[in-house]
């Protein structure tokens, strides 16, 4: 890897996302702004309509090489036949994945792989994620790989056309915002729970236009995945890029992965990513702490993931609220959820559990889950499904399958399934959902379905008792 | 892309915040391919009941709003999701302009590259506008992106922030890939510069 390109003599503090930007810089121009080049571009299905784009412009895939791709929002979770598919436009959409990645010479990580798994988990696991690096995809949850010490964000459509053509996207570089996360997270509580602290304590939109960067002990104590989660959800809080510096637990996640560099290369590599932690003084547009040991398990409440608060807590009344388009707002989310102000939330009835996601659908969230079903028995129906087929893989090594199976959950093939439920995986109309995934959206679960965002630990609780318990007290 | 340059219409109040991309295109229809049009299932579950039939509750189903071409939205519109077919859909219905307080960052960069402008206000203008929209039904507004000005029906007007990148593409209707291609000699130097991994 090439030095960072510092001028003689500079002397300005930079942050992590300075030097990333930097050092992926090809050009300015004096109006259309900096044009990054991405080192790794990964594709789902979703790409149909960038690869449609190309074609009508005749271009070819520039770097096929830096391209990867995987099947996963349609992907069936009872098994690995595209053929069974019963929705026609379902099963066209993955055969065009096949068909567009083929014709480009893309690798691609199909049903059939078993390396195949959502894009934001299987991009770390195969270390094609690195720090360092550029990472883009048509997908928000992109914000995942800056766990890592990446610069990464998603994009819509026409810019995968764009990335296809020319390996590089126009952008402007964002405002920077640093969260210090202090203390320590108690046990039993999760990086999902920080998270749905950080989005309650700044709001849905309290990130946009920023790139967010965590810091602090609290980041630093976090395991790999559990910083995958807080940079995951990063996009809930409006903004595009989550990073956390890489540190000597990130050279040890990344090591010895299929795509990690090795020999030479890799220890250049590491020195180069032991250069990119934000220095001293490092400017951001906006400081935030939260003490993370004050966190307790969350829940949400309403429909966009700010609307969360303790399991201990209660639903928040919106007549408090003085703006009328606010407290509307959040009389209308409590509607939807059938919920009233005051209610506890832990006197909430559920008819279903979701254990899984680019969230939560990683080895340590399926641990945490079973930690809690071991030897009991659910009452409500429930789905696991891990991130990854490799994911899966470890957990039946470790007899995980068998704690979910014996408490009566649902033990499936990987995919983005019931957090968007475009391979048909759905709530019924009007249930209410426990979920690890990230999105608590009106009708995103099936229509008029209720979805309550929570750790996979607190999801197990639902599924043990029908409602929410606090997990740290169980 | 659909250049945009100047517009006059009725503006639509959707003074809700945090619209996701969800409820602009619900997940169910994006495996449609593109070419058949998104328009049905715009808004589909607050436009329709589940039999198809609409919902007479919402504001597009209700006159003077049918067709109009500006929505009056909340802040955080179009957050969520980075599905560009939100975009799609809401052009497939009129859409050419969405007013918010402010927008979800990838929806925002989708809808400008397609030829939708977003148009962001400060949340006292914002209040202005819909209490314009209470006191005029079918209040109009004038949008004149050369000089990055709306003007209602109701004598307000106000400057809006753009990128000028941006605004040069949306006034000329210019595609970005053919704006980039002109560019492949500074990429190759950048590749050969820096071999990445």
């Amino acid at each position: 890897m090439s030095p960072d390109p510092m001028p003689p003599g500079e002397t300005v503090p930079r942050s992590l996302f300075d030097k990333l930007w930097a050092r992926h810089s090809v050009m300015e121009h004096p109006i259309a702004g900096t044009l990054l080049y991405i080192d790794r571009h990964l594709l789902h299905e979703g790409s149909r309509n960038g690869f449609a784009l190309l074609k009508r412009k005749g271009l070819p895939v520039r770097r096929p090489d830096l391209t990867t791709a995987t099947a996963d929002h349609y992907a069936p979770t009872d098994n690995r036949s595209v053929e069974t598919i019963d929705v026609r436009s379902r099963r066209e959409i993955i055969s065009d994945l096949s068909a567009n990645t083929s014709a480009a010479g893309i690798k691609l990580f199909d049903l059939a792989h078993p390396r195949q798994g959502i894009v934001h988990v299987i991009g770390p696991e195969l270390g094609l994620s690195l720090p360092g690096l550029t990472v883009i995809c048509g997908d928000s949850h992109t914000a995942t790989h800056g766990a890592l010490g990446a610069l990464a964000f998603g994009v819509g459509a026409s810019q995968v056309a764009h990335a296809l053509a020319t390996q590089t996207l126009w952008q402007k570089k964002p405002k920077q915002m640093r969260i210090h996360l202090t203390g320590q997270l108690r046990p039993r509580v999760a990086a999902k729970d920080l998270i749905l602290a950080i989005i309650a304590r700044i709001g849905a939109a309290g990130g946009t236009g920023f790139a967010i960067e965590y810091c602090g002990a609290a980041v630093e104590a976090l395991s790999i995945e559990g910083r995958l989660t807080l940079c995951n959800m990063t996009i809930e809080a409006g903004a595009k890029f989550g990073l956390v510096a890489p540190d000597e637990k990130t050279f040890d996640y990344v090591k010895g992965r299929p795509f990690s560099p090795t020999g030479d290369q890799w220890h250049q590599a590491v020195a180069s990513w032991r250069a990119l932690a934000s220095e001293n003084d490092a400017r951001f547009d906006q400081e935030i702490e939260i003490d993370a040991g004050t966190v307790e398990p969350m829940v949400t409440w309403g429909t966009s993931p700010e609307d969360s608060v303790s399991v201990n807590g209660c639903v928040p009344d919106p007549t408090a609220i003085a703006d009328p388009s606010r407290r509307a707002s959040k009389q209308e989310a409590l509607d939807y959820m059938g919920l009233s102000a005051g209610m506890p939330m832990a006197d909430i009835r559920f008819d279903r559990v979701f254990i899984g996601s680019c969230t939560n659908g990683r080895i340590e969230d399926l641990r945490a889950a079973a930690e809690v079903l071991r030897g009991r028995r659910a009452v409500l129906p429930a789905l696991v499904v891990p991130g990854s087929m490799a994911v899966r893989e470890v957990a039946e090594s470790e007899g995980l399958d068998r704690v979910f199976k014996d408490a009566g959950l649902e033990w499936r093939m990987s995919g983005c399934s019931m957090c968007v439920g475009m391979n048909g995986d759905l709530a019924k109309a009007g249930e209410r959902c426990a979920a690890t995934s990230n999105r608590n959206f009106v009708g995103r679960q099936g229509a008029s379905v209720r979805t309550h965002l929570m750790s996979p630990a607190m999801a197990a609780v639902v599924a043990l008792h029908g409602h929410a318990v606090d997990v740290t007290r169980s | 892309m659909l250049a945009f340059t100047r517009l006059q219409s009725v503006a639509v109040p959707l003074a809700l915040d945090n619209v996701d991309t969800d409820q602009i295109l619900p997940a169910r229809f994006l495996a449609q391919k593109r070419e058949l049009g998104y328009g049905p299932y715009c808004f589909r579950d607050l436009r329709y009941q589940a039999d198809g039939a609409e919902r007479p509750d919402f504001v597009l189903n209700q006159d003077p709003y049918r067709g109009a071409q500006v929505l009056i939205a909340g802040s955080n519109f179009g957050c969520g999701s980075s599905r560009e077919g939100a975009v799609y859909a809401l052009q497939d219905i009129g859409v050419r302009a969405v007013i918010a307080e402010s927008f979800g960052d990838i929806f925002y960069q989708n809808a400008l590259i397609n030829g939708l402008l977003p148009i962001h206000l400060p949340a006292g203008q914002m209040q202005l506008l819909l209490a314009g929209l209470r006191d005029e039904l079918g209040m109009t507004v004038e949008i004149d992106l050369a000089g990055q000005t709306v003007a209602t029906s109701g004598g307000a007007a106000f400057d809006f922030p753009i990128d000028a990148f941006r605004k040069h593409c949306l006034l000329e209707g210019l595609d970005e890939i053919d704006f980039t291609i002109n560019y492949i000699g500074q990429i190759e130097q950048y590749e050969a510069w820096r071999q990445p991994m």
